[in-house]
Order: C-alpha cells, then structure tokens, then sequence
C-alpha cells in the first residue's frame, strides 16, 4: 500500500505540473497576438512614418509619398463631436444611477447599459444612418461624431456611476450637514473628489471609439481632402487604413502599417498614461 | 440624505418662520435630478430607437421576403432577390470556432491569472491582456491580411488538411481568406474579455473553498479544478456567452479576412460571409431602395441576434457574482 501511496502522490504532482504549465501556455498564446502585431506594425509601419505622413493629404494612387494629415485631424473633430455629446450624457446619467432613483429602476437601467455595451458598433453606424444621412441626404461629420458619441454613452455612465459609488458616504453627509444643497454636493464634493476616475473612464472611451472603424463607414464615410465643413463627409485614421488596407496597391499598404502604427500608439499611450495616473487606486 | 432639506440651523437663535420660509429653494435639486434621470434614461431610448429604426427602415423588405428572409441563400441585388441565409450561416460558424478556441485557452489564462502563477507575474499579464483588448478591430484585421493569412495558408493549413482532409472541414483547396481564418481573428478578439471576465468570477469564489481544498491535501491544480472552476462553473458559462455576443457582432478584422462570398460550403477553408461584413461592405453600395432595405433587415438580425445573446449573458452574470464580474464587462 505504501507503494501504492507514494506512487500516487508523484502522478498527482506530475498532474499538478502539467495542468500549471498548460495554463502557462494559455496564457502566453493569449498575450502572443499582441506581441506580433506590435512588431510587424513597427516593422512595416515605421518606415512611412516621417514628417510628410503627420502634414500632407493622401497622394494620388502611383504616387509615392503622401500622408494622413486630413484623416488624423478627421479623427480628432470626429472625437470632439462624440465627445460633445457623449461625455454630458455619460457623467450625468452615470450620477443619476449612482445618486438617485430606486434600487430596482437602476438595476434595470444599469443592466440595459451592460446590454448596449454588447450590441455590435456597427449597429450605430446603421441607426445613425438611417436617423441622419437619409434625412439630411448625405454623409456628414456630424453623423459619424454622433455614431461615436452613442457607443460612448453606456461606456462613460457604468465607469462614472462606478468611480462615484467608491465616494464615501461621510463627504456627502459632512457637506449636507453644512446646508450646502444636494445637487451642489453632488457637483462639487463627490463629483469632484471621483473626477480622477471619471476622466479616466472618459479618456479610456475616447480611445476605444479611437479606433472604431465600422460606424465610420456610412456616417463619415471617409474623405481624401481636407475639410472644415462638418456637414460633409470627413476623413478618419482607422477609415482609412482600412480603405488602404483592402486596396491592391503596395504604396497605400505602406500607408495602411504607418497609419495603423500611429493609431495604436495614440490609443496605447492613452491607456498607458491612464493605468500610471491611476496606480494604486482601486478607481 | 433627507438632511438636505432641513433649513440651516444657526446656534443660539431660535428658527422663526422667516428663516424658515428662506431656506434654500429646492428648484436646483430638483431640476438637477431630473436632468440626470434624462440623461440616464438615453440608454432605454438608445435601444427603443435603435430597434424602431432598423425595423422602420426594413419595412419593405420585411413585407417583401417575411421570415424566408432568414432561410433563403440567394443574395442577388441585381434581381432584388435577397436572402440571409448565408451571412447567418457565416456568423454562427465563424463564432463557433472562435468560441472553440477561445473559451479553453481564457479560461486556462484566468485560472492561472488568479491561481497557478506566482504572485508577480499575474498584475503584467492582466495590463497585457487589457492592452490586447484596445488594439482596434482594423489594426488586427490589417495584420490578419498581411501577416496571418500568409502564414496560415503556409502552414497550419496545409497540415490541417494533410491530417484532417478525410473531413468535409479540411477538405478542398486552400485560398487563404476563409472562414477558419475569420474564426481565428475573432478569437482573438474576444479571448481578452472571455479572460477577464472569467478571472473577476474565479476570483469572487470565496477563499473558503480553497482553504477546504487545501487542507485536504489538494495540490494547486486539484484545488483549483475541484474547488475554484466546478465551483465558477455557471458564472464561467456567463463569460462564454458574453463572449459569444461579442463574436457575433464583430465586423472590421473579420471583412478584412473571411472572404466575404455569401455561400454555405463544409470546408473551413472556403470563404464565407458574416452579417457585420456584409453590412460594412455593401452599406454604402445599395444602389436601390429595396438593397439598401434588406441590408437593414440584415441590421435587425444582428440587433435582435446580439441583443437576445447579451440579455442572457448579463442575467447569468447577474444571478451569480455581483458588481465584481459586470465591471470587467466593459
């Protein structure tokens, strides 16, 4: 039986090692992708991006050279569109959930943020579509700022009613107590001391409507030139490289790495500074 | 919090009703409350507006095609003959296998994110996971057309094929962009929220458990299997589901490397089609009303689809752990 015993006891071991080693190896398979696709981004990418890439307009097909100016001002208007309408809506309905109402309507209002968070981003792109480039006959800044600012809505209201629940419950009472009103402790005491963790929710969803592409596609469509005018058609940084990307020419390959090396870092530099600022709390 | 409406009281002096009656007007609260319950209340209008509009704008061909619209394959603008057959064939294929690789591998990644690994490296690999999650969809489809589908059509699918040919799965010839490789890029998409989403539930199991497991002499292994994951069970199937609904409605990585040819064959390696990719490809190209209407129907089912998927996937999640595991949804 001893034998039997101690036998037992070094297969369970062995099983212990392996089961620990093939989680291991989950969990580099998992991380790899990223891995390779920083490289080959830096690899093919890094060679198009120079001083021409951040200042001209895409070149004509056949010619070399060019950039993506227009399509990374695109993007930062489009940004400030979404973000006109979709960080006020976001914060304060992320204060509603964590300040007012019942129990039940929030879980309820809480829970069809979580479901929206779900619904595909191209769904928007169909909606806002249907709601503003029909009526208004024609692709326009203003439709893909507002198909950003809608996938924003349920990120910034979860993040922000989250960061407000952390609050603790003496500074409202202590700022009550001195008279001051309900909705001026809310703005100037929780509000305030959560604003860390509701910028952080805010920058965090500007980078990941960053680099949303499909809701682009009919609603900003894309453009090849500079414009100014908001109800036309605008250029965006992930439109086009995914334009460039599908297209059978080498050169505006090139421009497709450069351009997705220049978003990924704008997006990774945005979660980065965002986890450094935020080290060590828990918002 | 009723605090707020008792009028200031001064020490000394006894309240007379003219302080009283100067209280702070409660015009502000008030307005300010309402104005965060609108804005709060976007998310109900969100989706009421949302399905009215995908419903409004497909009126015609849902009175045209009805529900044969689902179990029709032809797809021809041309003749305005359009069914979704295809494309609703493409999506759940496609998911599956994403779904095949993805839930072991974040599974095994989130048990050993909050069991096996030594204390150190879990905090890296969770901020790596998290940075897989903000890499846009278009990026990865870039790198899935230039870098992946080369190297699958090289290798892995060629060995595939030599030992696996026997199936219709792996049979015919190899093009490189097909549905197999949509799976892949899809599982990659969804393997950091299938990971993070498992790990916040394994890691609301009380500690009671695996103290029981340990102290009858489990090894890390045994105590995370018998004690930790049976015990996450429900809560993991929750993760797998929400995964699922993030696979049926990705679009960019996969346009860029299924193919996109709206046709039901067995081999993986044929090309297919998916809802999100037919709506991002042919959106802008629906010359005729009835086109563009059907590809609003096509809108819808991948609405309702995705809805119903996320529905379930948040009452699961709901029932079992709380605030915990619905924070790393996001």
């Amino acid at each position: 039986m001893h034998f039997e015993r101690t036998n037992n006891h070094t297969w369970r071991k062995i099983k212990n090692a392996l089961a620990v080693g093939t989680a291991f190896g989950s969990a580099i398979l998992v991380i790899l992708p990223l891995g390779l696709v920083f490289c080959y981004l830096l690899i093919n990418g890094i060679g198009s991006v120079n001083w021409d890439f951040f200042t001209k307009l895409p070149a004509p097909v056949g010619a070399v050279g060019g950039g993506m100016a227009n399509a990374i001002v695109g993007t930062l208007i489009l940004l400030g569109l979404a973000g006109i309408v979709g960080i006020p809506i976001g914060v304060l309905g992320g204060v509603y959930l964590a300040e007012y109402g019942s129990g039940q309507v929030n879980s309820v209002l809480r829970f069809l943020a979580d479901v929206l968070n779900g619904i595909p981003s191209i769904t928007w792109g169909v909606v806002v579509y249907g709601l503003i480039v029909l009526r208004f006959k024609g692709f326009s800044a203003y439709a893909g700022g507002l198909a950003l600012a809608l996938i924003m809505i349920p990120l910034i209201l979860r993040t922000t009613e989250e960061v407000i629940l952390l609050v603790p419950n003496g500074y409202r009472e202590a700022s009550l107590a001195l008279g001051v009103s309900r909705w001026k402790t809310i703005v100037h005491i929780v509000m305030k001391t959560a604003s860390k963790g509701i910028i952080t929710g805010i920058l965090l969803a500007l980078a990941r409507v960053g680099g949303e592409t499909a809701p682009l596609l009919f609603t900003a469509f894309g453009n090849r030139f500079w414009n100014h005018n908001l109800s036309q058609p605008i250029a965006a940084l992930p439109l086009q490289v995914f334009t460039y990307a599908i297209s059978p020419y080498d050169d505006w390959h090139r421009q497709a790495w450069a351009g997705a090396l220049v978003l990924v870092t704008g997006v990774f530099c945005v979660n980065i500074l965002v986890r450094i600022v935020t080290r060590g709390n828990t918002a | 919090m009723e605090v707020a409406t008792a009028p200031a009281i001064t020490r000394g002096e006894p309240l007379t009703a003219a302080a009283v009656m100067k209280r702070p007007s409660r015009f502000g609260d008030k307005a300010f409350e309402w104005l965060t319950l609108a804005m709060a209340m976007t998310v109900v209008v969100l989706i009421i507006l949302t399905g009215w509009q995908l419903w409004h704008g497909s009126q015609l061909a849902i009175q045209k095609f009805g529900l044969h619209f689902l179990v029709t394959s032809t797809w021809d603008p041309v003749a305005e003959q359009f069914g979704a057959l295809p494309f609703i064939y493409g999506t759940l294929v496609s998911s599956l296998i994403a779904l095949l690789i993805a839930v072991p591998l974040g599974i095994a990644t989130a048990a050993y994110l909050t069991e096996l690994a030594p204390l150190w490296i879990r905090q890296p690999l969770v901020s790596l996971i998290e940075m897989l999650a903000a890499i846009p969809s278009v990026i990865l489809g870039l790198w899935g057309i230039f870098v992946m589908i080369p190297w699958l059509r090289d290798y892995p699918f060629p060995w595939l094929r030599r030992f696996f040919g026997w199936t219709p799965f792996f049979s015919g010839s190899i093009y490189g962009p097909s549905m197999l490789a949509g799976g892949i890029i899809i599982a990659i998409m969804i393997l950091p929220i299938i990971t993070s989403v498992s790990r916040e539930i394994l890691r609301s199991v009380p500690d009671l458990q695996r103290e029981a497991a340990y102290g009858l002499g489990a090894t890390r292994w045994e105590a995370t299997r018998i004690a930790v994951l049976s015990y996450a069970k429900k809560g993991l199937f929750g993760a797998v589901i929400l995964g699922l609904g993030r696979a049926l409605g990705e679009t960019m990585a996969v346009t860029m490397v299924i193919g996109n040819t709206p046709q039901i064959a067995a081999s993986l390696f044929k090309p297919g089609y998916t809802l999100a990719a037919v709506l991002a490809n042919e959106f802008t190209e629906a010359t005729t009303d009835m086109y563009l209407q059907a590809l609003f129907y096509i809108g819808l089912v991948l609405f309702g689809i995705t809805i119903l998927v996320n529905l379930l996937a948040q009452l699961m999640l709901r029932t079992i752990a709380t605030t915990s595991a619905t924070r790393a949804v996001q």
